[in-house]
């Protein structure tokens, strides 16, 4: 038996698991990631079974767990880096973008930094302020950072024992709202490499792209238009940086329209990026401009209001009739 | 307790006295061993490091450098340090430390090049002709913890406090008092102290963040910090290299031994600007300048070497010396290449990066499109 189903959670617990038995010198840190097993569970019983000295429970400082991962990672190890929340990682932003970004460059390849930050981020969970947040675009605008977020379990166990595996420092977004989701995991075989974007739904009149939690919202969105005779193709990004246009240009010149959603905030954000260079690949393709569905410009508002302020099917849906009539 | 009245480590007074202070006696052993040549090497580390730091300044002058951050008057902090520190031990630097990277082997025009933004980096810190010495870092007090963290490695991998003093591994991180009221600088302590680790921080007070005073950062003694974080700490006189040395040897291996991290805070002066981009007349007075200039540390151990009967030949020898290394980085660096472009596209990533691939190859075709051109 290969395939196993289990949740989002588990799945990263079971890769986590499986990345530190293939390699001696993989060592997670973080709060509350030890006794407690993190805050959604996803370390759980890995210090039990790894010991103390390979699952860290950190004092609650970010600056300080990224930057002693750093000087972890010089001494020779593999650290994965615990973020409990979105919003707890600005402490650490310095850290990563100014040294975890730039070291190997900066010692023009005579050091590696096999550092992975995980962040669990996005909305849906109905939590307080700094909990919901998708700060994934300052991560992915950084040179020397890798950025991915699985959207399913089987890629969850897989992406993040390739992330681990990566001599390059990798932000994993985990979108938390999809923790508790169940799915077969393939625990012999990958379906893909770790910065692929993926086909996952086939389809010919209009091609939807997101990642992490969206893919779902994607799925959803395009099982209603199938019922109204509209034909999605949906494609899951995965990577975010860098960003493996080939199948979603492929997907648009056959379709001719595209919609991205996202949840963090449209200005200066992924779907910006997507939507330019998409226009300069498939420019007469394009039967219609690229349309974004995104998070509005302003903080994530209380969870009473998220969804409000969170994209769904029915928004999904509202920029596909848009391409469609354009 | 005002920093006037703290408790300092000293043997030299600033006439070259051997004069040890009450907190320097527990100390004394230490000094008591350094024979003469040892004594010797410490003042031509820090004559020939000044010679070299002074004729970087005048590079920069000359628009050989982007910037130059002068080392001058903490040679005694950084070489009393530097030469405590055992051949296995890694050194963090921050970005002034050029007599620690001198001892610890680093050929300084690598530091002039980094200096004239010829490379972000400059030497390899894992050759082992550079001494474990890092890279210097010029985000304030972002060394500080990676300096942990590497401690903590040194810990888990049984590299330290196996009671071999020859092997066991410590490091040291250099920060001044302007970085000590960062953040990642009191995160990094706390970690230390949490995970025992082998490490000695290194404070240079040199009085001055800039053009800002250390009154500013610090109301209460900046030794109070770490002692505070549970942190072993010495306040020493950071312009007598013979105090630098003895604190700093017996808390590294102390440290190394499995006592967990020490702290010094070496109480100095920039007698220069923080770099060739300020005037520190518009700051601080002429006659603070004059005070701490009969403080300065080489003239200090110059008169205590005179006192024990080293001869005028030894001092032209040193002096002739810091010239020879002072015309050497001279002539390198005005030869210096400017790197070539791909080499910005050549490090971004370990593993292969498709974008950054494409770009370089776009560059490569757009330069090579002007050869024979109009351009």
């Amino acid at each position: 038996m290969t395939f196993e189903t289990m949740p989002f959670a588990r799945a990263m617990n079971a890769g986590l698991r499986r990345a530190m038995e293939d390699d001696s010198r993989v060592m997670l840190m973080g709060e509350d990631i030890g006794k407690l097993g993190g805050v959604f569970r996803v370390t759980e019983h890995l210090q039990r079974d790894f010991g103390e000295n390979r699952v860290l429970d950190t004092p609650l400082a970010e600056a300080g767990i990224v930057g002693s991962a750093i000087g972890l990672a010089m001494a020779g190890f593999r650290p994965v880096v615990e973020i409990q929340f979105d919003g707890f990682v600005f402490p650490a932003f310095d850290q990563i973008t100014t040294q975890l970004a730039k070291l190997t460059n900066r010692h023009e390849g005579s050091i590696r930094m096999p550092v992975v930050i995980r962040i669990p981020y996005g909305g849906h969970i109905g939590a307080i302020e700094h909990h919901q947040e998708s700060p994934e675009a300052y991560f992915a605008h950084t040179p020397g950072l890798r950025v991915v977020s699985p959207s399913t379990p089987n890629d969850a166990y897989w992406m993040i024992q390739d992330a681990i595996a990566s001599d390059d420092p990798v932000i994993f977004m985990e979108p938390k709202s999809r923790y508790w989701q169940k799915g077969e995991v393939d625990t012999e075989h990958r379906a893909a490499t770790l910065h692929a974007t993926r086909v996952i739904r086939g389809g010919s009149d209009v091609t939807l792209v997101g990642h992490g939690a969206m893919v779902s919202v994607l799925l959803q969105a395009a099982s209603i238009a199938e019922g109204e005779g509209i034909s999605c193709e949906v494609v899951d990004l995965r990577s975010l940086s860098p960003i493996d246009y080939d199948p979603i240009v492929d997907s648009v010149r056959s379709t001719g329209r595209m919609v991205w959603a996202q949840e963090a905030p449209g200005t200066t954000s992924l779907g910006g990026e997507i939507a330019a260079t998409v226009a300069e690949r498939a420019f007469y393709s394009l039967e219609a401009p690229v349309l974004r569905v995104t998070g509005f410009d302003v903080p994530f508002p209380p969870a009473k209001l998220e969804s409000f302020y969170l994209p769904d099917a029915d928004r999904v849906l509202e920029a596909v009739d848009r391409v469609l009539a354009f | 307790m005002t920093s006037a009245e703290t408790p300092i480590v000293r043997f030299l007074e600033p006439d070259g006295s051997f004069a040890p202070s009450p907190e320097a006696e527990p100390l004394r052993e230490i000094v008591d061993e350094l024979d003469d040549a040892a004594l010797a090497q410490m003042y031509r580390d820090m004559a020939v490091t000044r010679a070299f730091d002074q004729q970087a300044t005048m590079l920069q002058r000359q628009g050989q450098l982007a910037l130059w951050p002068p080392s001058l008057g903490q040679e005694a902090a950084q070489v009393g340090s530097a030469r405590a520190a055992r051949s296995q031990d890694t050194i963090f630097p921050s970005y002034r430390e050029h007599a620690v990277a001198k001892i610890r082997g680093v050929d300084l025009v690598s530091v002039l090049a980094l200096m004239r933004s010829a490379t972000h980096g400059g030497w390899d810190p894992t050759d082992p002709k550079n001494g474990n010495t890092r890279l210097y870092t010029l985000v304030l007090g972002t060394q500080v913890p990676h300096a942990t963290g590497f401690a903590m490695g040194l810990g888990f991998d049984g590299r330290t406090a196996t009671g071999d003093v020859e092997k066991d591994e410590a490091v040291i991180v250099y920060y001044g008092d302007g970085a000590a009221s960062e953040g990642d600088v009191h995160e990094a302590m706390v970690f230390a102290a949490s995970y025992n680790t082998p490490q000695l921080f290194f404070l240079q007070n040199n009085q001055w963040a800039i053009s800002v005073p250390v009154a500013t950062q610090a109301a209460a003694p900046l030794a109070d910090r770490s002692a505070g974080y549970g942190i072993p700490t010495l306040r020493i006189d950071g312009n007598d290299v013979l105090a630098s040395y003895a604190a700093s040897r017996m808390y590294l291996d102390e440290s190394r031994a499995g006592g967990g991290p020490r702290a010094i805070e070496a109480v100095t002066y920039r007698m220069g600007a923080h770099t060739t981009s300020d005037d520190p007349t518009k700051y601080r007075s002429k006659d603070e300048e004059a005070s701490w200039g009969r403080r300065d540390p080489i003239a200090r151990m110059r008169a205590f070497l005179e006192n024990r009967g080293a001869g005028s030949e030894f001092f032209a020898d040193v002096d002739q010396e810091g010239e020879a290394l002072a015309a050497d980085v001279r002539t390198r660096i005005a030869a210096w290449p400017d790197p070539d472009p791909s080499s910005m596209f050549a490090h971004v990533y370990s593993e292969p990066h498709a974008l950054v691939e494409q770009q370089a190859a776009w560059l490569a075709e757009y330069e090579a499109s002007f050869e024979g051109g109009a351009a």
